[in-house]
């Protein structure tokens, strides 16, 4: 069963065309990483499904189609969404981000449980955002996303920029999220790829390339071909 | 020392005015990006119909007859505002040419409306009695009106500062301001919140509307102008989208001027133009802006 259906599809920026009628699928309650050089598309990818970037072709969750949807209805939908640079509020404090993104006015459960997974956002509630370290401000981009109940989680380059131990704190945290939700992740951390990823979708130049098992990324040969990395390095 | 006083009361008067003009052109900016030249044509409706409710109670007011007339005058301009969003710019957003285009054509069109039907002749504004009165203030008489303009600054900029403070839609304003499209993926219709600011700020430009009158001794469509364009300088100097930033641009603006005016005879307008400048070179992002991604 699947989650999340993707097919055929295009992203204009402007007057680039970006993605080339892109194609694959998202197995329900696995993680599914989407990989691929930088600048193929894959950040694209996730806006095109929430609607940031207005698309053509078809996205169906759980047999609902996205596409022509604006962004906050495809996201009540149940598209959470963790972006790349975070993108939290810096000028709110640390608790309006997550009052803000819960949508829900009786959701202490919620609370609780965020809390007990980065219990530093608890201590830390009556801060300014923008004034967190860039892995507290991961933490408070994961959080606000796992506030309501979702049916999938669009996470984007999570471990971008942070410092090798916070990488493991940010990787422990998505392995714990990932066995309760659906999980479409871009990451070139291929560790943590081959840690928490059921399924992979390698992209180049706007189109998928490779769909399969996560098998492949032990064969170095085969990740330098798609990725252009070194399988054992990465 | 009494005139250094006087002065300066009656620049912060003028200051609160155009504050309440300001105050509504920079969250609708800072939210929306819109730059909304109609904002002038929200302060002519609030001051018309504010000056029609005053005249209704004869041609001295009480001082709860004059703030019903400022409360109705705020709300029409709010319900103008809101029509305005509604029919027109909610079909413009993220074409910023086409709404200074289409908010240029409002203006115009409410400017001569306002002006074929009342004329553009000044028409005094009925007043409490206690506006013609002086207040000792270290010794310096202040006219009793640039109080109520302080005064009703203050007050709009509190309850400003509560509703984006501490109500969801405050939150999603501010949070809106800093980045909308975030807010939209968080599942939160932010046009809504769009409505809000843009009934706010015609509200605030509709009571300053009706204040302006007064100050300028009477109502008339050609006022909107000059005041929007100090509207305009308050946001640009304050920071775009920055509400306390455009109050104490407002006060700075209000004050210098006036100096500017008694100490070096009449050029006040020249040397707010050069604060202008300055800012922009030394501080584009305005006094309390944050600088745009």
């Amino acid at each position: 069963m699947n989650a999340l259906v993707v097919r055929d599809l295009h992203v204009k920026i402007n007057e680039s065309h970006i993605l080339h009628g892109v194609d694959f699928d998202v197995p329900s309650h696995k993680v599914t990483a989407l990989l691929g050089r930088n600048g193929v598309g894959k950040s694209t990818t996730l806006k095109g499904i929430l609607g940031l970037y207005p698309g053509t072709g078809s996205v169906q969750l759980n047999g609902q189609e996205l596409i022509g949807m604006p962004t906050y209805k495809i996201a009540q939908s149940g598209v959470a969404y963790v972006p790349e640079d975070r993108e939290i509020f810096s000028t709110l404090s640390v608790r309006e981000n997550l009052a803000l993104a819960s949508r829900s006015k009786t959701n202490s459960e919620a609370f609780e449980s965020i809390y007990q997974l980065f219990p530093e956002l608890n201590t830390r509630a009556a801060q300014l955002a923008g004034s967190l370290s860039g892995g507290q401000q991961q933490m408070v981009a994961i959080a606000r996303a796992m506030l309501n109940t979702n049916e999938i989680l669009l996470v984007d380059e999570p471990t971008k920029g942070l410092a090798p131990k916070l990488v493991t704190e940010v990787a422990d945290a998505l392995a714990k999220v990932a066995e309760a939700t659906t999980m479409l992740l871009v990451e070139q951390n291929l560790a943590l790829v081959k840690r928490i990823a059921h399924h992979v979708v390698v992209m180049d130049q706007g189109r998928v390339i490779f769909q399969g098992g996560p098998e492949n990324l032990d064969d170095p040969s085969w990740v330098h071909q798609m990725l252009g990395v070194s399988g054992g390095h990465k | 020392m009494d005139t250094f006083i006087l002065i300066g009361i009656t620049g912060i008067g003028l200051g609160a005015l155009y504050f309440l003009i300001a105050s509504g052109l920079s969250l609708i900016y800072g939210l929306m990006g819109v730059l909304n030249f109609a904002h002038g044509s929200f302060l002519s409706v609030g001051a018309f119909v504010g000056f029609w409710v005053a005249s209704k109670m004869g041609f001295e007011t009480s001082m709860p007859e004059f703030i019903l007339a400022m409360i109705v005058g705020g709300l029409a301009a709010g319900l103008f505002a809101l029509l305005i969003e509604q029919l027109l710019i909610t079909r413009l957003y993220d074409r910023h040419i086409d709404q200074a285009l289409v908010t240029v054509g409002v203006a115009l069109v409410v400017g001569a409306v306002l002006g074929g039907w009342f004329g553009n002749d000044l028409r005094m504004f009925p007043t409490p009695m206690w506006f013609l009165t002086a207040i000792d203030i270290g010794g310096a008489k202040i006219p009793a009106d640039r109080i109520v303009y302080i005064a009703t600054a203050i007050l709009l900029l509190i309850g400003n500062w509560a509703l984006l403070k501490y109500t969801r839609i405050g939150l999603i304003i501010r949070a809106g301001v800093e980045n909308r499209n975030m807010v939209n993926a968080l599942g939160i219709n932010v046009r809504r919140a769009f409505s809000t600011v843009f009934f706010l700020g015609g509200f605030a430009a509709g009571v300053g509307g009706v204040l302006v009158s007064v100050y300028s001794n009477g109502v008339s469509p050609l006022i909107a102008g000059t005041y929007l364009i100090y509207g305009f300088i308050v946001v640009v100097i304050g920071g775009m989208g920055s509400v306390p930033g455009s109050f104490l641009a407002a006060m700075m603006i209000g004050v210098i001027r006036q100096f500017a005016n008694y100490y070096a005879t009449g050029l006040g307008d020249f040397v707010v133009v050069i604060l202008l400048a300055v800012v922009l070179l030394i501080r584009p992002q305005g006094l309390l802006g944050k600088v745009r991604a």
